[in-house]
């Protein structure tokens, strides 16, 4: 079983991402389990969200203390909350920052920065950058396909904003694929 | 259809499968995704029912039992201290004998406030004549909802029917489920057929006074309905399996038990991680295994004697605390009632309480503590803070 951990913050959309990753995993032909750490919600406060990935079926109800996989949607959360905590060696941690990160990484730990925020300000015109991060999460992670990522995406959204969120998936997937 | 779900959205899923002519509901944390998906599918015209909004759970029972009393399926759901505030008509829908349907999305009760999940909602309403269903993932919650109605309308029985389902833990979380056919569904539950109901041309009055002539043979009809519930639940659950292929013929499941010589019992999502932990402590060998209890009222006493044979140390693993109660638990008092040898070791760990996350390391910990001898405590404290 391999585990991912989202950290966010309120209103951008990581209980979403882990959600359409999970569906993206079922339709890529593994058992899947999304849920959040749940909690009261607030715009703009420290989020998590978890997705399991298994080739049998998942019982397991706890929550992630010991990821295979981190994705940081906020790279300012690193002064607020240990996003590197419990991190599995061999593990990969995708951050959306534009610069140098205020923190380091795990020893035997893979990490991949990306731009999110300016990618997705180009391809959706929102700083909304959990499809961005999906879509480099697919190629950097290969636990799910772009076009399992694809139709999860199109299922939650639909016309003009489901195309630019395939966009961007698309966009951050070949440029994570291009760089590893 | 194998699709991937949130657990509430499964439930609304089986809600519309077994078409209720009438829901009514007020939102609460951690029901409200079910609540919402249901009015939506009312007001899309993909479920024709009529769908009653009210200012209060207590209302919302209300509407419920007088939908019911007039030859209605219904439907409800709630949780925490919506469940509370509906306590006294629970008690009027059990005692009217009206086969209400709800979904009870487990979560703690204040104060302090917690939106979390434990099990202490339901199980205050332990004696109010509801049958109480725990399920331990999404599927299986969506399944007991097709089997409840079942039970809960057949003549023999024809009592309420809570499907708990811990909060957050399955109402929130997306897995994998198999949502059945809409025609095996309608083979699987006939229409309701009340056996009396409301009718201005055939006058009848229900729940009226009962003088202490009467009163009492009313609780005992009611106790003899419960008991009989357990062969209708088997023979409902077994009918299920031929039709959909998933196993609820008993009113508990045993997990690596037959050759164990410790046995955890639990109900509710928490058991998918015991089974996990089981594995583990078993390619260790431990000789542990998980009793996992389906329903806690009617209380299956006789099978889970019978799964226990043999078995000299038990744990009961407890969503809830019995304050004052020298063992703490609910469940684990009912357990040491079931079993006639007082050589075996019950002792109760109440544990998760208002959402503390629970470990496979914690199960294993447990165990030790089962094997050890020590229980009927809190598991899981945090002594600093005591």
């Amino acid at each position: 079983m391999r585990e991912l951990r989202i950290h966010g913050r309120g209103g951008q959309g990581s209980v979403t991402a882990a959600e359409l990753i999970a569906v993206a995993a079922f339709k890529s032909g593994v058992f899947s389990q999304a849920f959040p750490a749940f909690g009261v919600e607030r715009r703009g406060a420290p989020v998590q969200a978890f997705v399991r990935f298994s080739d049998e079926k998942i019982r397991l109800r706890s929550q992630v203390y010991e990821p295979d996989y981190v994705i940081v949607q906020d790279s300012t959360l690193i002064k607020d909350v240990n996003i590197f905590a419990g991190m599995k060696k061999g593990g990969i941690i995708l951050i959306n920052t534009s610069g140098e990160i205020d923190g380091t990484i795990p020893e035997g730990v893979r990490y991949i920065p990306i731009d999110a925020t300016r990618l997705a300000l180009d391809v959706l015109g929102v700083p909304i950058t959990n499809t961005t991060l999906m879509g480099a999460f697919a190629a950097a992670s290969g636990e799910i396909t772009l076009e399992a990522l694809e139709e999860a995406v199109r299922e939650r959204f639909s016309g003009s904003l489901a195309d630019k969120n395939v966009a961007a998936s698309r966009k951050a997937f070949e440029l994570v694929k291009g760089g590893a | 259809m194998k699709k991937i779900l949130e657990g509430s959205h499964a439930i609304a899923e089986a809600v519309r499968l077994v078409k209720p002519e009438v829901i009514s509901a007020y939102p609460i944390t951690p029901q409200t995704h079910i609540v919402e998906r249901l009015a939506e599918m009312v007001a899309d015209g993909d479920l024709d029912s009529e769908y009653i909004c009210v200012e209060s759970e207590f209302s919302a029972l209300s509407a419920c039992l007088g939908a019911s009393a007039a030859g209605s399926r219904v439907y409800s759901a709630t949780s925490s201290q919506g469940l509370l505030f509906m306590a006294e008509v629970c008690f009027n829908v059990a005692g009217m004998r009206q086969p209400v349907v709800m979904s009870i999305a487990n979560r703690a009760v204040s104060a302090p406030l917690s939106i979390w999940n434990d099990q202490q909602d339901s199980i205050c309403l332990r004696d109010s004549g509801w049958i109480q269903l725990y399920a331990e993932d999404v599927q299986e919650t969506l399944d007991l909802h097709l089997i409840a109605y079942r039970v809960a309308e057949d003549h023999k029985v024809l009592l309420p029917v809570f499907v708990c389902f811990d909060g957050f833990i399955i109402s929130h979380t997306y897995e994998p489920v198999d949502i059945p056919d809409e025609k095996d569904v309608k083979a699987y539950l006939p229409a309701y057929v009340p056996v009396n109901k409301l009718d201005a041309d055939d006058p009848l009055s229900m729940g009226m006074y009962a003088t202490p002539e009467y009163y009492m043979e009313f609780r005992y009809e009611n106790d003899q309905a419960m008991t009989r519930s357990l062969d209708v639940f088997k023979q409902a659950g077994k009918e299920f399996k031929d039709l959909f292929g998933r196993d609820y013929s008993e009113l508990i499941e045993e997990y690596r038990l037959s050759d164990a010589k410790i046995a955890i019992i639990a109900m509710g999502s928490v058991c998918g991680t015991i089974k996990d932990a089981i594995d583990v402590m078993r390619a260790q060998g431990r000789e542990v295994g998980l009793l996992k209890i389906r329903a806690y009222r009617p209380f299956p006493a006789e099978d889970i004697k019978k799964a226990l044979s043999g078995i000299k140390k038990i744990g009961v693993l407890e969503k809830n605390i019995s304050l004052g109660s020298r063992m703490k638990g609910a469940v684990g008092l009912e357990i040491k009632d079931a079993l006639d040898d007082s050589s075996v070791s019950v002792l109760s760990y109440v544990a998760g309480l208002g959402g503390r996350d629970i470990r496979i390391e914690d199960v294993i910990k447990m165990t030790d503590a089962i094997e050890a001898g020590n229980g009927d405590c809190f598991f899981g404290l945090r002594e600093e803070l005591i």
